[in-house]
């Protein structure tokens, strides 16, 4: 029966003991030890929150690099594709106008050459006619003796003459 | 192949009981008949079983003096009797016998009797002696002081009830230096654990510190705060003590030699402290909805004449429980080792080989119920720290989780 029977001596020296054990850790152990814990856990949350808030930094930092990059890509690209429509504009427009060039050319050389056949059908023409006058004046000279002759030679002069000066003009 | 080895570890743990088995029952057989005056000298031949003689023939010798028990008795071995002694609170730290002489740390006997009485409990002579303080006269008798006349006469009443006068005890007995020292020990370990907090700030912890750390962090997080819920800072350093208090001092009645091995958080009185801290705890930080509870349940008021007293009871009961539970679990575990061990000296007085045989199963057992008791050490301190919190928690939880109880 002793065993379940607490005894007057041992309560007291528990209520004592285990009161004054409980007032000094409290005063003396837990409040260091649960003080400096909560410290040590926060500065710890802290540091893993700034090391994250780094790493976003970093990784903002990162991409804002890549797309600067990525502009200057494009930037190089559209300056490049600039110029190589400017350079096909320029060798088209010059290809226009050599061809154009070439055709007025072309154009006034045919022209000249008209002309120059031109002036060469009516020199060629005068010489002829000069020619002719000169023949004519020989055939003349001769066959003026007999005067139907003459006035047979003279009309077919005459109609020669026109239809040279037909076909001519 | 870990199969393989696992079956030849079972076989070999098979055949190491089976041979156990064996050594432990062939004695009954074959020296159940033997005549008990045979028995004698074999006792004597182990001085352990001695020294358990001893005990009991010190009491016999105190009952002798009244010429009222035999003799005859004086050597037989009472394992339920050398059980209680060593579980039960004493007035002198009993370490062993040597040569039928018992060998112990003597304790200061505080006695209230119209005026204080400090003496040694040498004095007693392990209650063979009277001793005359300040004209009183004060005799030991199973394990009590006793106020008696100058021969020490204790009377003898109705259903062995002792009819003497009892002074009030203030002892330092066994109990009380255990719990002295594990006090002490906690003191120590704390404090320094505190002060490591102090200079090493918040660097990792080491030593002494990152032993206890994990236990504390463990409570905090893990026990405490979702037990108690949002006011449990308030609670931690009370929660703390306890669980350490009974945690340090159930490993501390595990070592078996002085000064530990003292049975203080299976006695009824410390844990009966330890829930009454709890009750008064847990009653004056009881808020509103708690009282409301109780007195004005959410049930029709017809049921309240039902309701009132069992809610009353339960408050009573919480407390009362934890005081049973962690007195019984570890009052169990020390009968249990004791028991095993009492094996030993039970046959050993059949015969020195039945002793020693019994010894090889006793020790192992011993040994597989002092691992268990370590888990139990730390279990029992757990349930304790975690039921307090429950405690404490619906007596301060707001009404709206109280709601959901019902």
């Amino acid at each position: 029966m002793d065993l379940v029977l607490p005894g007057l001596g041992l309560t007291f020296w528990m209520l004592l003991v285990f009161g004054l054990l409980m007032f000094l850790l409290k005063k003396f152990a837990w409040k260091p030890i649960l003080t400096a814990l909560h410290e040590r856990e926060h500065s710890i949350d802290e540091a893993l929150k700034s090391a994250e808030v780094a790493r976003e930094q970093m990784a903002k930092l990162n991409s804002d690099n890549e797309a600067l990059h990525k502009q200057a890509r494009e930037e190089r690209d559209q300056i490049l594709k600039e110029a190589k429509e400017m350079k096909n504009e320029i060798i088209a427009e010059a290809k226009k106008s050599a061809e154009e060039e070439g055709k007025r050319m072309i154009q006034r050389a045919t022209e000249e050459i008209s002309k120059q056949k031109q002036n060469a059908i009516a020199e060629l023409k005068g010489q002829v006619a000069t020619l002719s006058v000169n023949i004519a004046e020989k055939l003349i000279s001769n066959q003026l003796s007999n005067n139907a002759e003459q006035q047979a030679i003279i009309a077919s002069q005459v109609n020669n003459l026109n239809n040279n000066q037909q076909a001519i003009a | 192949m870990p199969e393989n080895k696992g079956l030849l570890i079972l076989s070999k743990l098979q055949l190491f009981v089976l041979i156990s088995v064996f050594t432990l029952f062939s004695p009954v057989f074959s020296f159940a008949n033997e005549p008990v005056s045979e028995h004698k000298t074999e006792v004597k031949a182990d001085t352990t079983v001695a020294h358990e003689n001893h005990e009991i023939s010190a009491t016999e010798h105190s009952a002798e003096g009244h010429g009222e028990q035999h003799g005859e008795a004086e050597e037989a071995f009472n394992p339920g009797k050398m059980i209680l002694d060593h579980v039960k609170d004493a007035h002198d730290w009993h370490i062993l016998d040597y040569n039928g002489h018992p060998i112990g740390v003597p304790l200061p006997i505080i006695l209230y009797d119209n005026g204080l009485h400090v003496f040694s409990s040498a004095k007693f002579e392990h209650g063979h002696a009277v001793v005359e303080s300040k004209g009183n006269f004060y005799k030991l008798h199973d394990g009590h002081i006793y106020k008696t006349d100058a021969a020490g006469t204790i009377e003898i009443g109705e259903k062995k009830a002792v009819m003497n006068a009892k002074p009030m005890d203030f002892s330092i007995t066994k109990n009380v230096l255990a719990l002295l020292i594990g006090a002490a020990l906690m003191l120590f370990i704390f404090l320094s654990v505190a002060k490591a907090y102090k200079t090493r700030g918040k660097a990792a912890p080491k030593g002494l510190q990152s032993l206890v750390e994990p236990l504390i962090v463990f409570l905090r997080d893990e026990v405490i705060k979702p037990s108690v819920g949002k006011h449990y800072a308030r609670f931690l350093p009370l929660l703390l003590s306890i669980f350490f208090f009974i945690f340090i001092n159930n490993l501390m009645g595990l070592i078996p030699i002085f000064p530990f091995g003292a049975n203080l958080t299976g006695n009824i009185a410390v844990t009966m402290i330890l829930a009454l801290i709890v009750f008064v705890v847990v009653n004056f930080s009881g808020n509103k909805h708690y009282w409301k509870h109780i007195f004005m349940p959410d049930v029709p008021v017809g049921l309240w004449i039902l309701l009132i007293p069992i809610e009353i009871i339960g408050v009573v009961l919480k407390p009362f429980v934890l005081m049973l539970r962690l007195f019984a679990n570890i009052t169990a575990g020390h009968i249990i080792i004791l028991g095993f061990f009492s094996l030993i000296f039970i046959f050993g007085q059949k015969s020195l080989g039945a002793g020693l045989g019994a010894s090889v199963l006793s020790v192992a057992f011993t040994l597989f119920m002092s691992v268990l008791e370590l888990l139990v050490a730390f279990l029992q301190a757990y349930v304790f720290t975690l039921l307090t919190s429950l405690y404490i928690g619906s007596a301060t939880e707001e009404h709206h989780h109280a709601e959901d109880h019902h």
